[in-house]
């Protein structure tokens, strides 16, 4: 595996088997009254927020506690940033410091990459821009695994890689709607997934597609409705109007109207399909409140997930010897 | 090369002469399947009448081997006794002290029976011990899923070079051995055949699945 976590496409077949598997095992401990493990005892995990997050963040934050490490919250707001340090000086305060490990979610896409090769430590991308945000893929393929009946099984698990560990996502159809073009969780889902042998759609209005979305190895639509038929899973992406400085569409509703999921559309899934969000959700856009709360909605599974993926991620980075990079 | 090795134990008929599988000629057999399941069953004899019946005992075997080896005892303990054991396997990976030596490895699985282990008497199983390390470790394990009344240690072969006071309570068999040697435990369960095989270290070997410390 890399020193580094900034893409999902940066990570193998195996790698990214390794880190659901290693998840699987670590997903059991938060059932134990102890839900802690020594493994990083005396290293620094620094988590440096330059945009909102709660998610994310307090998921890291768990994760990495969870592991016995120490954890420096750093969030933008209240920091030197606000009198115009730059992301160069502050990684070398961070490196000064002795961070073992730096999450880094940033509002410009590039800026983990940059910070890689600035600090001596590891570097996970906590989301970058309208780039990346690899662990939350790794989060997604984990709760599709565990809900397709793919995960480890129950039975005595061998701590080798070759042996019973769980399999990957081949054959599933996953399709990914909404805002395609300003969504990280997409590009890091189509690089992850398409890797884990699942076939991926993307629905969305053209406007929201990406320029070279032609190259991304997924199959594209514009109709939901023809769409869900054909899914095991749909992921909901946030309508991000944040980022949104145009008009990609007429209005709110009927954006909702023809891309947003409602218990009308929910119905025309297959029996064992999932609904997922990579949350905050815009409940009554981009989904509707009673599919949000359904049972077949994985939105709170997900974010439990989180952390364990989370701990997988920062133990196979930092808790071993020193990986060549 | 089929002799038994060492003064010690039942130095059993060696078997024909069967080609090594996949390994040098350095390959030494040192205890055949009827041994390993003759040594298991002392040792469930060894624990029913230590822990006067087996009561209150749960078995925890230490991935990989440690698991079919906690099970096969738990079975014997069962038809001995009448009883079900509850048994399970504890992970120790994460508690080892050897972790930033090597890349970080993959997980095996913790797998304690639902009653859990307060005011158990826990016996910990492991296939080989060496160096104390890993029992070092699994103390530690068990320390964060609660508090048993007593542990103790059951293993296949101690083959000496203690780095740590840790001593087993019961021994199916002490191999006195060199470190340059490679002590392997194979099980049906895990690898096909039911042997304990004692080899030199190969230098490209070493590294890979040596396993038991």
């Amino acid at each position: 595996m890399n020193r580094h976590l900034i893409s999902a496409a940066d990570l193998t077949r195996d790698d990214a088997l390794l880190i659901l598997d290693t998840a699987d095992e670590l997903a059991r401990i938060s059932d134990r009254p102890i839900k802690k493990l020594p493994t990083l005892r005396g290293r620094t995990v620094v988590n440096l927020f330059f945009e909102d997050s709660t998610r994310t963040r307090i998921s890291f934050e768990a994760a990495a506690k969870r592991l016995s490490a120490d954890v420096i919250n750093f969030s933008a707001k209240g920091s030197s940033v606000t009198k115009g340090e730059s992301l160069k000086d502050t990684a070398l305060t961070l490196e000064a410091m002795g961070a073992d490990a730096v999450v880094i979610r940033h509002s410009a896409s590039g800026a983990p990459a940059r910070l890689a090769g600035w600090v001596r430590g590891t570097v996970v991308n906590a989301g970058d821009g309208s780039h990346e945000h690899p662990t939350q893929a790794l989060l997604d393929a984990f709760t599709i695994r565990r809900k397709f009946g793919r995960s480890a099984g129950p039975g005595p698990g061998s701590g080798r890689r070759s042996g019973a560990p769980g399999g990957a996502l081949d054959g599933l159809r996953v399709t990914i709607v909404g805002d395609v073009l300003h969504s990280r969780v997409a590009r890091s889902n189509v690089l992850l997934l398409h890797t884990l042998g699942a076939e991926v759609t993307l629905v969305a209005p053209p406007t929201l597609l990406p320029v070279a979305v032609g190259a991304w190895p997924a199959a594209v639509g514009y109709d939901l409705d023809s769409a869900l038929p054909k899914s095991d899973v749909v992921m909901m992406l946030r309508v991000q109007q944040e980022r949104m400085n145009a008009a990609y569409f007429p209005s709110v509703r009927e954006y909702s109207r023809r891309y947003g999921l409602d218990s009308a559309r929910m119905a025309q899934l297959p029996e064992q399909a999932i609904v997922m969000h990579p949350g905050p959700m815009n409940r009554g856009v981009e989904i509707a409140a009673e599919v949000a709360d359904s049972a077949r909605s994985t939105i709170v599974e997900q974010v439990a997930n989180g952390v364990s993926v989370r701990m997988a991620v920062l133990y196979l980075l930092l808790g071993g010897a020193e990986a060549q990079s | 090369m089929h002799a038994a090795k060492g003064a010690k134990g039942s130095a059993a008929a060696p078997p024909a002469a069967t080609p090594a599988r996949g390994t040098p000629a350095t390959r030494k057999a040192v205890l055949e399947a009827a041994e390993i399941r003759r040594a298991l069953t002392r040792i469930a004899h060894e624990i029913v009448e230590r822990t006067d019946g087996a009561v209150g005992v749960v078995l925890l075997g230490i991935p990989t081997r440690g698991v079919p080896l906690a099970r096969r005892l738990a079975e014997r303990i069962e038809q001995v006794e009448g009883q079900p054991v509850p048994h399970g396997s504890l992970d120790v990976t994460m508690y080892r002290d050897d972790l930033r030596l090597r890349p970080a490895r993959a997980l095996g699985r913790t797998d304690v029976p639902a009653a859990g282990i307060d005011g158990a008497i826990v016996v910990l199983v492991d296939d080989v011990l060496y160096s104390g390390r890993t029992v070092r470790a699994a103390l530690d394990a068990l320390n964060d899923l609660g508090r048993p009344r007593a542990v103790q240690l059951a293993v296949l072969i101690d083959r000496g070079h203690r780095e740590l006071p840790v001593r087993a309570d019961y021994v199916g068999k002490n191999l006195p051995t060199s470190t340059q040697e490679v002590v392997r435990v194979l099980l049906t369960e895990v690898d096909g055949e039911d042997a304990v095989i004692l080899s030199q270290a190969a230098p490209a070997a070493t590294a890979s699945t040596g396993s038991g410390t």
